[in-house]
């Protein structure tokens, strides 16, 4: 480690099912506006799920052709789109003078990376090529199936687009693909191997397949007849989460390089702690251990005290288990008292389970929530549950001077990812 | 049954066209795939399997003599010729 080398958040983009872009989406759950509704892209007459948070014009068309964009699964669009506009909005420009090519104002391009995260990878293609492998014979499956579903696309298309030559892979823990992706990315950059990297998270699990697959698992919500009521985290009459779509980057940069060239800065990172429940493939270990020691972890590798703590922005998928342990997991993390004096809400009220998009759009929130002084709330709560007995920011948005915000993240497979951000 | 050459050109200029995204008047029989529209190996690989499914033929992995849209026509009128003897 290089000590001493500090990690900042210059660029933000989402892509959401709530509106076009970052600040639009900021704005939307600052306002409580619910983005969930009956599903469009497929017709879910043999589903027993009917409801979704989907994405709808998200201009893949600002950054590549149709034909270039056919050779992206809608998964790795969303990340190509999100990080695009997290670059625009870091104010990173590129020029290449004598065969390199650098940041405008700062570094080479071999010192910026791309780690981003997906749940699942392309899924929309692997489902597509498979009917036409079964209507049609394996002559007939495109040869772009490959390039389109694996998991590492996202972050190589990123790479390819904008020239970026350091370290690119992709992480993959369900849920938590987002909050590892950044995670290690900022690691890079404290360890003298990076200075700048672009990372996030995206998921376009919305088709008939993936949600078949998870409404089979029992994880989903069913109260399809009143979908923008359907995500209601901590509530007691909470039945399920509601699968959703989108993606999230943030250009994480090291602090000198970031002020050098003038960038605007949202956020400090802080640190994480990462852990692993060991325990069931899809249940929490119900003692809550594994994200209480997560949580303990981020502070500790944060160098932040409990006090400082001015929001928890959960995972909260609305599922009656996890939203049961996590609650039990954050008092763990902070003692009954303190953890009762944190406001604690879940974007996934408003904009439904994105996978491993979730944790990149909540920390890309988070950084809004710190700049403009508001904290988001946790819509549709309206019963509360003894189980889950901490303060959730119920159905409006509060003012809050924020110092210090935390994000946690929980994925299928027991992997635990809980980030800090700070306000400089 | 007499292949129709004329016809077999139009249908295969017109799925170079929609697949590489470039204007009809850049399509004739002599341009070249790589050369001329900058096809890249994904995108022969994705045009031989419209052709194949466009005419119901089979072309093989190692079809080499095919570099140009006039190319690829007599390969199919070639193919359709024999299966219809």
């Amino acid at each position: 480690m290089s000590e001493g080398r500090r990690v900042v958040v210059t660029g933000l983009g989402i892509v959401s099912p709530m509106a076009p872009g970052g600040p639009d989406t900021w704005e939307g759950i600052k306002a409580g506006r619910m983005a969930i509704r009956r599903i469009q892209g497929f017709d879910t007459s043999g589903h027993k799920t009917k409801i979704a948070g989907e994405v709808d014009e998200f201009g893949i068309d600002r950054f590549m052709s149709n034909k270039d964009a056919r050779r992206l699964d809608r998964y790795a669009q969303f990340a190509l789109v999100s990080a695009g506009e997290a670059l625009q909005d870091a104010g990173v420009e590129f020029e290449e003078s004598e065969g390199v090519r650098a940041v405008k104002g700062g570094i080479s391009a071999e010192r910026v990376g791309v780690i981003f995260g997906t749940g699942v990878g392309g899924m929309k293609e692997f489902e597509e090529q498979t009917c036409r492998l079964v209507a049609k014979g394996p002559s007939r499956v495109s040869p772009f199936l490959i390039p389109k579903l694996m998991p590492n696309a996202c972050a190589g298309n990123i790479a390819i687009y904008w020239g970026l030559k350091g370290v690119s892979f992709s992480a993959s823990t369900a849920c938590a693909s987002g909050a590892h992706s950044i995670g290690l990315a900022a690691d890079s950059i404290m360890s003298g191997r990076s200075d700048m990297v672009v990372t996030g998270g995206c998921e376009a699990p919305v088709t008939p397949v993936g949600v078949a697959g998870f409404e089979n698992l029992g994880a989903l919500s069913s109260r399809n007849e009143d979908p923008e009521t359907a995500s209601r985290p901590f509530d007691k009459e909470r039945d399920g989460f509601v699968i959703a779509e989108g993606g999230a980057a943030l250009v994480l940069e090291e602090y000198e390089h970031a002020r050098n060239r003038g960038a605007g800065i949202y956020a400090e990172f802080m640190g994480y702690g990462f852990t692993s429940d060991a325990y069931h493939i899809t249940a929490p270990d119900e003692t809550g251990e594994g994200p209480a020691r997560g949580i303990r972890l981020a502070l500790e590798a944060g160098k932040v005290s409990v006090e400082d703590v001015g929001y928890l922005c959960a995972h909260g998928t609305s599922t009656p288990y996890n939203d049961k342990i996590e609650t039990l997991a954050i008092k763990k993390a902070f003692g009954e008292e303190a953890a009762r004096k944190i406001p604690v809400s879940s974007i996934k009220s408003m904009l439904g389970h994105s996978l491993g998009a979730a944790g990149a759009i909540e920390a890309a929130i988070c950084c809004y929530a710190m700049r403009d002084g508001v904290i988001p709330p946790t819509m549709n709560y309206t019963t509360p549950d003894p189980e889950c007995d901490l303060d959730y920011v119920p159905n409006a948005a509060r003012e809050a001077d924020l110092k210090v915000v935390l994000s946690t993240s929980l994925g299928f497979g027991g992997h635990n990812a809980c980030i800090v951000l700070k306000r400089i | 049954m007499a292949v129709k050459k004329e016809e077999i050109q139009k249908k295969v200029i017109d799925i170079v066209v929609e697949r590489m995204e470039v204007t009809r008047d850049r399509v004739t029989p002599e341009t070249r795939l790589i050369e001329d529209l900058g096809a890249d190996s994904l995108d022969i690989a994705e045009l031989v399997m419209e052709f194949e499914e466009a005419f119901d033929i089979s072309i093989p992995d190692d079809e080499e003599g095919v570099r140009s849209v006039g190319d690829a026509v007599d390969f199919i009128v070639k193919q359709l010729e024999e299966a219809g003897e």
